[in-house]
């Protein structure tokens, strides 16, 4: 008896719906016209004064002959900082919600083989990434994320903590990176120069400390976030091993 | 044709191909599928970013945003056609109650 | 010039493209997936603008920040995913 109300109800609702995306794509367009206009008038009001101009000519000053990576480590050192605090915040807030989930199945001889090369080149690439970036395209993001993308193998080959160490280690791993930011910043501080103004001689090595630590925390936190949960010691709470045969169904393990 | 011209041609190209892989990224509501036009369009847009001279921001991309977020968001599509499955067998199972 | 405002431009489209699809599509994949190619276009505005024509060294400032911006958005889809998967938990148990 219900049936047909159901569906009529579900009819009218789906109806209801399109015409709302309609009148969404419709008033979306508008804006989209608008903000192209915006842009078009922009792009001919003349070229008003960039910072490009001021960025490129105190590269050679900043200690390394990447104009981006002076930018982001250099002059706009708070900006990285505040961003590896946020990278931080994200990992916590994956921590706080639910233990890892259990990993996937052990992978065969083939795959195992393929990332026993695979894991190592990442690696290496990583470091290599880190050091190119001084004077060419590359730092401490695009290495981070390689280390992140070997977790990721790892992890889909079937180890379930995506060979990180473990939860203690883990911890300081992800700190590294506004640790160091910050260390670095207030011991300049103490010798006389501003919270990360460093001295053009000493910036290549300052700036080389603080990106190889960026780039252990950045891939860190990736390859936890890939994990996404917090690695529960074993032995306490749902562990890996205890939900292995329903993976994602059992993760949060028994409610009180 | 001249040079700047194949230039032009060249950016519509990529620049339509974006818009297109975009649109079907967005229209698609099977989740892997969606996900999986998602990548494409991530490294694409690498593709489009290095033709603008941005080899930083191009690496950057094609590994965090298309390959790392990716990578979650392909685990998380497989956890949601897992339930949708679930969710399937039970409309079933109710029906033939 | 024109190859600037083509490329902003379309960053623009993205944009609105995304905005359509997070306010009108319900799941939660979908509405990360439509949140990050706004974001896309974003940055995509922010690096054409940098371009300033084969053969000038681009603007180095917005790619910083657009670097800044990837990882910053990639780490707020993680945590939008475990929540999800949280609520989805919570829900089918409640």
């Amino acid at each position: 008896m219900t049936e047909p109300a159901d569906w009529a109800r579900s009819d009218r609702a789906r109806e209801r719906a399109r015409d709302l995306s309609l009148l969404l794509a419709v008033l979306l367009a508008l804006l989209g016209v608008v903000l192209l206009a915006v842009y078009f008038l922009a792009l001919n009001g003349g070229a008003a004064p960039r910072l490009a101009e001021l960025a490129l000519a105190r590269v050679p000053q900043s200690g390394v002959g990447n104009p981006v990576t002076a930018v982001l480590v250099n002059y706009r050192a708070y900006d990285t900082l505040v961003e590896l605090a946020v990278l931080l915040a994200a990992v916590l807030g994956i921590w706080s919600q639910r233990p890892a989930p259990p990993g996937f199945q052990r992978s065969s001889a083939v795959l195992a083989g393929m990332v026993s090369w695979v894991v190592p080149l990442l690696i290496v690439t990583s470091g290599y990434m880190l050091w190119v970036g001084g004077y060419a395209p590359g730092g401490a993001f695009q290495a981070g994320a390689l280390l992140g993308a070997a977790g990721v193998i790892v992890r889909l080959a079937g180890d379930p903590t995506a060979g990180l160490p473990g939860e203690a280690v883990q911890r300081w791993l992800l700190v590294l990176g506004v640790l160091m930011f910050a260390l670095v910043g207030l011991a300049l501080m103490l010798l006389g120069a501003g919270f990360l103004t460093y001295p053009p001689k000493l910036a290549k090595w300052l700036i080389l400390l603080i990106e190889s630590a960026a780039t252990i925390a950045i891939g860190t936190a990736l390859a936890a976030a890939y994990v996404g949960g917090r690695p529960s010691a074993k032995g306490q709470g749902p562990s890996a091993g205890e939900a292995s045969a329903a993976p994602s169904s059992s993760s949060l393990g028994p409610r009180p | 044709m001249s040079q700047p011209a194949l230039l032009l041609a060249f950016d519509i190209v990529l620049l339509t191909t974006l818009l297109a892989l975009a649109l079907a990224a967005v229209l698609s509501p099977e989740p892997r599928r969606a996900v999986m036009l998602f990548i494409a369009f991530g490294l694409w847009l690498s593709l489009v970013w290095a033709r603008l001279h941005a080899p930083d921001v191009a690496l950057a991309e094609a590994a965090i945003g298309a390959g790392l977020g990716g990578a979650l968001m392909l685990a998380a599509a497989r956890r949601a056609a897992r339930a949708a499955q679930r969710g399937t067998a039970r409309r079933a199972d109710d029906g033939a109650r | 010039m024109t190859a600037q405002f083509l490329y902003g431009g379309a960053g623009l489209i993205l944009f609105v493209l995304g905005l359509w699809s997070f306010l009108v599509h319900a799941p939660l994949l979908r509405k990360l997936i439509a949140l990050n190619i706004m974001g896309g276009g974003v940055f995509h505005v922010l690096i054409a603008v940098a371009y300033r024509g084969d053969g000038v060294t681009p603007d180095p400032v917005p790619h910083a920040l657009v670097l800044t911006g990837i990882v910053v958005a990639v780490s707020a889809t993680a945590l939008a995913l475990v929540l999800g998967a949280r609520l989805q938990d919570e829900q089918r148990q409640g």
